[in-house]
């Protein structure tokens, strides 16, 4: 057993048949596959097709049955405008659910923010400035507790939020004193804090700042996660967080901050809610929570982490636009619209189970 | 068969002295020592739970000893993660190989060490030299010779085992300036396959890297270490040289079944 092999390439006894073998190294297997494989396969290998896929086919069937009242210019920029809240905070939601985690807060901070936004402009009559700056740093701190528990604490996403979701809330109650501010008064003092609801008008299409915003958050973002390491990070935290930390990613550091980023956003998305509905109310943007994970799970990304794209939430938040809309339009009672999007999620998700057992 | 220039009295390259670990009431490293030299191949055995993993952990960053001291060409080192053994110029190939099956084998091959664009598109926007990270990507997976792969931009979740073993190899192969450690690294590859890499084991030694290698393949073992680092019970029970021991006698020195007589190699 002590004689050593010292010739390469055929070292061992066994091996030395290998020459006369095969020298091919590997080839991929051409195999017939039926048409439901290969759009399987598509769909895996183009996640954000389905949401492209579902939102032209909404836009088509409500455009036929409902008529030019859907499909007009002015209708169709209406739907962005209804977007926008969704649009923003569903980017903060991507970042968390690509790395496998989820964000029941993001309602809840920015409606504080906003509440904090008018109090300071507003009743304290501070520059609109500085209570902008502050709201955008309450929004990064509240971002840090979430950061904070879901690092250091080590505690579950899902509870950590849950639980921040209702100290914000409470907070924005106490802070606000259940008292709303009129839009006339924002308007009156501080106009800044409005400003992203200014409309722009384009060829009888109806958009405001807001909308614009929104779609520049979404191109930064989707640059920051595709063409920058910290976004392939992000992917690889939600993926595998053991490897990515044996790659050598700081994977503590990367949850932190995607965290406090999130934060930072929702508070962006205070100013665009501000511009939206012009007063500023503690009750407000009550369903953002939810649209935000319905947006992010209809554009396809997987709450099981390290899938997801930017550009899916957007399509899922314009998804869930164009249904309510279009079923707004065709008179059907808001409870039907209700029952519609619910079916939309489950469908999504059963969508992304299928896409996930493609055999490679 | 080159001994490698492990002339006793010389510095270890990379040295351990008595590293501990323990999880509550298991103890995974029992003051155990280590020892690799300058240009060697190191093979490290032992039995299921002796230890083995936790001391390549140790040495790769992945896991801070409780207490002991770890020596990099003399100096005392400290690593709190594996990016600092990576910095050192130590590259680990992990038995779950470490990859993130949802990005391309290029992002695999870079994560954690993406390179920048130049100028201020790198510096400012912090943006990916995409289209470098691919062409070095591809030329080592070339220089490996060890698969053909569609696209370099190819997920990794849809290559096979041993493609993706091959994908680990490269990346630690690729970077690894000082020290290779490779756990199992034939573990999922075919006869041919594994013949591959023992040839790259053998490249990257003749570069003056140094490898520790893992593995219950004995023949491999024997074949291509220079020496051999038994691991029994959370320590080094000794080390052999393989030409003058059979492979029974190693499996009877890991298992317990004899006790070997004081002879370091």
């Amino acid at each position: 057993m002590t004689d050593i092999g010292t010739s390469r390439p055929a070292a061992q006894a066994f091996e030395l048949v290998l020459d006369k073998g095969e020298s091919r190294v590997v080839e991929f297997e051409v195999r017939a596959r039926s048409p439901l494989q290969k759009l399987q396969h598509f769909l895996h290998a183009n996640p954000t097709a389905v949401p492209a896929i579902v939102l032209l086919l909404g836009v088509a069937a409500f455009g036929f049955t409902v008529g030019p009242r859907f499909l007009s210019m002015f209708n169709l920029s209406l739907i962005i405008q209804q977007v926008t809240i969704i649009g923003v905070i569903g980017a903060a939601q991507t970042l968390i659910v690509i790395t496998a985690g989820i964000d029941l807060s993001v309602g809840a901070i920015m409606v504080l923010c906003s509440v904090i936004m008018g109090k300071l402009a507003v009743t304290m009559g501070l520059p609109a400035p500085i209570a902008l700056l502050v709201g955008v740093g309450a929004g990064a701190g509240c971002g840090v507790l979430n950061g904070t528990l879901v690092t250091r604490l080590k505690l579950p996403p899902f509870i950590v939020t849950l639980g921040t979701w209702s100290i914000f809330f409470a907070l924005n109650l106490w802070y606000s004193a259940s008292e709303t501010l009129r839009s006339q008064e924002v308007a009156k003092i501080a106009p800044l804090l409005q400003a992203l609801g200014t409309p722009v008008n384009v060829l009888g299409a109806r958009f405001t700042y807001g909308s614009f915003f929104m779609l520049g958050l979404v191109a930064l973002i989707w640059f920051v996660l595709n063409r920058t390491a910290f976004g392939r990070h992000l992917y690889a935290v939600g993926d595998d967080p053991d490897a990515a930390r044996l790659a050598g990613i700081r994977t503590d550091r990367i949850l932190f901050s995607v965290y406090v980023i999130a934060g930072v956003i929702c508070a962006l998305g205070a100013w665009a809610l501000i511009g939206r509905i012009g007063s500023i109310s503690p009750q407000a943007g009550q369903t953002a929570n939810l649209d935000s994970i319905t947006a992010v799970v209809v554009g396809g990304a997987s709450l099981f982490g390290g899938r997801g794209s930017i550009i899916g939430t957007l399509i899922g938040a314009l998804i869930v636009g164009v249904f309510r809309n279009g079923l707004a339009l065709s008179d059907v009672d808001v409870l039907w619209q209700e029952f519609a999007v619910g079916w939309l999620i489950i469908i999504a998700v059963a969508l992304d189970q299928w896409i996930r057992k493609v055999s490679a | 068969m080159n001994a490698g220039p492990n002339v006793p009295g010389t510095v270890p390259l990379l040295q351990a002295r008595g590293l501990n670990k323990r999880y509550g009431r298991v103890t995974a490293l029992d003051h155990a020592d280590f020892d690799l030299y300058q240009g060697e191949i190191l093979a490290v055995i032992g039995d299921n739970g002796a230890g083995k993993s936790s001391l390549i952990r140790a040495l790769s960053g992945a896991l801070v000893p409780d207490a002991g001291e770890i020596k990099l060409a003399g100096k005392p080192v400290a690593f709190r993660s594996p990016l600092d053994a990576q910095a050192a110029g130590i590259e680990t190939v992990y038995q779950t190989l470490a990859l993130s099956p949802s990005l391309s084998i290029a992002d695999n091959m870079f994560l954690g060490r993406e390179l920048r664009r130049p100028g201020a598109l790198g510096t400012f926007c912090r943006m990916l030299d995409r289209k470098a990270m691919q062409r070095i990507a591809r030329e080592k997976l070339t220089e490996l010779g060890l698969m053909t792969v569609q696209s370099i931009n190819q997920r990794v979740e849809t290559l096979s085992g041993g493609q993706r073993q091959g994908v680990a190899v490269a990346r630690a192969a690729a970077f690894g300036s000082r020290v290779v450690i490779m756990d199992e690294p034939t573990a999922a590859l075919g006869v041919k396959e594994s013949r591959r890499v023992l040839d790259l084991i053998l490249d990257v030694r003749a570069r003056g890297v140094s490898v520790v290698l893992i593995s219950h393949n004995m023949p491999h073992v024997f074949e291509i270490a220079d020496r051999i680092h038994i691991h029994r019970l959370g320590r080094r029970l000794t080390v052999i040289d393989p030409k003058a021991y059979t492979m029974s006698d190693a499996v009877a020195f890991m298992t317990g079944a004899r006790a070997p007589i004081d002879v370091a190699a």
